[in-house]
């Protein structure tokens, strides 16, 4: 079997803050496979994005290390992380800021290109000729400015700049939540499409359960910084094993109006990622509380590919 | 097929140059075309006052020392009989080229200065920003003497002097602007497709920021026409008998009470000048935003 397209092992990004440090993403360890999607769900602020920018580079990392196709590429710097960052991309939540209201279309999409130097000018028009077909923008948009293109145009504009350098991995932070209903199921159709073409492999961040979903493999619950729960997308909604995953599905609404699901209510307040406790993030909130919680908790393999953070999860589950 | 496509890759839209667009874009606003308009004539009036100034600057009438507007002198004469009109003209040459060519020059310093410490921030901006509080702590008008003296009186000299005095403010502008848009999305997703520093500041921050500094400079000019004006009063900055629309303006103060008309028409070149470079100012930004395009 090759190697997993990325893999990350006790991946972490503290911030300083005045108050200490702010543990956004604290101890994340997981695996995409080559053409599937990572779905990465979660409440504000728990990490999610921090996460995703911390694989690419965007943000460096505190401690951990990254491996793309195999290869470290944890502590690479200049033309080599360039070289990597060409293979690892990212879709951004906002269309209207993620794209420069100075250029063009043309000139966003062709950025990328003109960037890597590799290529000559005619090759540059045919490639950006070909991803503007490729994510369904009309070519006569070639000119346009972005405020001129509504809120879908703009994210495939996005995910055109994203393509132009024909990545692996996609970081797709909450590339839907933007955007019109209407529209966003397009954009999620378009991205499965453009996996399917291309062999894309995406770590999709998102809020949106339905997404998730829809869109995802593999889903991986984060909470605080932390994974809690990752596991194949089907196991998750069939049989969610850690309390705090069980509390985020039961929120999802009910279409049938027999039967209702009664979402479980959490009780007290996210504690504060700026330096917490050792022990389990969610044992504040948590029914199941108990001395051991106050122990650092390990991620384990309860069943086959479902990854559990939670010393209790056996005791839970016998009852 | 490939043949097809490049053959609509040949019929794509153009697109325009920035200027015709924007100039297109200010031609839409009638306040900032009249500030255009008022501005080139007044550059082209200068340009040609040996053509149509209906005397030399210098030559002096003693039958008409400071003599009201009449058909002869439009303007009337100063306290030496010499022509307004014409020393209007003549005047112009220094005081709009001193304004013009000192906002430049402090204007592209500022805006380099300016980027890098609002990009880089931390601490290249504390020093970058500590070395223009320096410059700045002294009061501008002192600033300007002291580096005139220095360097000696006279046109160019005068323009370096009004220059390094204008920097500070240009880069506190541009470093704002900068500041406040090196956060945008934008400029990560810049980061993610490699793109180098040097081209996230020249490509995406500085066109995103600039269009306030086109702003603060057409009102710059007015107020670099001010002080090279001040500098002509006190015997820096450009010398007698060439004329300047600040020196001939000080110079008339004495008699404001007896021929106000001595005061009146440099001051209406100076208050018009500016007006105009205000309004092209305020058009301006509006035409170099593609956000407001009409």
């Amino acid at each position: 079997m090759s190697a997993p397209v990325i893999e990350v092992k006790g991946l972490k990004k503290y911030f300083p803050t005045p108050r200490g440090l702010l543990h956004a993403v604290d101890d994340v360890t997981l695996k995409i496979e080559k053409g599937s999607t990572l779905g990465v769900v979660g409440e504000s602020g728990c990490g999610k994005s921090t996460l995703g920018r911390t694989i690419i580079h965007l943000l460096e990392r505190t401690d951990g290390k990254i491996y793309l196709n195999g290869n470290d590429i944890s502590d690479l710097k200049g033309k080599k992380l360039k070289a990597a960052r060409e293979k690892m991309q990212i879709i951004f939540q906002d269309p209207y800021s993620s794209i420069d209201p100075r250029k063009t279309v043309e000139a966003t999409i062709c950025e990328p290109l003109k960037v890597a130097k590799k290529y000559s000018r005619q090759e540059i028009a045919k490639i950006s000729e070909e991803l503007m077909d490729l994510v369904g923008i009309d070519q006569r948009l070639r000119v346009s400015y972005p405020h001129e293109l509504d809120g879908g145009r703009r994210q495939r504009v996005g995910i055109a700049r994203a393509l132009a350098l024909n990545p692996d991995f996609v970081v797709c932070d909450e590339p839907v939540s933007a955007l019109d209903v209407s529209i966003q199921a397009q954009v999620l159709n378009l991205l499965k499409d453009l996996q399917e073409k291309r062999g894309l492999t995406y770590l999709f961040v998102t809020h949106n359960l339905s997404v998730v979903r829809h869109i995802s493999d593999q889903i991986c619950v984060m909470y605080l910084g932390q994974v809690v729960e990752l596991c194949p997308t089907k196991e998750l909604f069939e049989r969610p094993l850690h309390p705090y995953t069980k509390a985020l599905l039961s929120a999802i609404p009910s279409t049938d109006i027999h039967h209702p699901n009664k979402p479980e209510i959490l009780e007290g307040e996210l504690t504060s990622p700026i330096n917490p406790k050792p022990g389990c993030r969610f044992a504040a909130r948590c029914k199941y509380e108990a001395a051991v919680c106050a122990e650092p908790q390990k991620q384990e393999e309860i069943a086959p590919g479902h990854f559990v953070r939670c010393c209790r999860i056996r005791e839970i589950h016998e009852k | 097929m490939p043949e097809a496509m490049l053959e609509r890759v040949k019929t794509q839209p153009k697109k325009k140059s920035e200027f015709l667009r924007v100039l297109k874009q200010l031609s839409y606003n009638k306040m900032a075309m009249l500030g255009l308009v008022i501005f080139v004539t007044e550059l082209i009036l200068v340009l040609l006052a040996p053509l149509i100034a209906p005397y030399n600057y210098t030559a002096m009438d003693t039958a008409a020392i400071r003599e009201a507007p009449s058909l002869t002198h439009w303007f009337g004469t100063d306290d030496l009989g010499r022509d307004i009109l014409s020393r209007i003209l003549y005047g112009g040459r220094f005081s709009l080229t001193m304004g013009i060519f000192s906002i430049m020059i402090s204007a592209t310093y500022g805006a380099v200065i300016g980027s890098i410490a609002g990009y880089f921030g931390g601490r290249v901006d504390n020093v970058i920003m500590r070395l223009l509080d320096i410059i700045q702590s002294l009061p501008g008008m002192l600033l300007t003497i002291v580096i005139s003296t220095v360097l000696g009186a006279g046109y160019l000299n005068t323009i370096l002097a009004l220059s390094v005095n204008g920097i500070p403010g240009q880069a506190r502008m541009l470093r704002a602007q900068m500041m406040k848009n090196r956060g945008a999305e934008y400029v990560e997703a810049a980061q993610s497709i490699n793109c180098s520093k040097a081209r996230i500041i020249a490509s995406h921050l500085f066109p995103n920021s600039f269009s306030p500094l086109i702003v603060q400079m057409t009102m710059g000019v007015a107020n670099m026409i001010l002080m090279a004006s001040s500098l002509s009063f006190i015997g820096l900055g450009v010398q007698p008998p060439q004329p300047e629309w600040g020196a001939m303006l000080s110079g008339a103060r004495q008699f404001i009470r007896s021929s106000p008309h001595m005061v009146i028409f440099p001051g209406l070149a100076i208050a018009i000048t500016i007006l105009a470079l205000n309004l092209m100012g305020d058009g301006l930004r509006d035409a170099l935003d593609p956000k407001l395009k009409k």
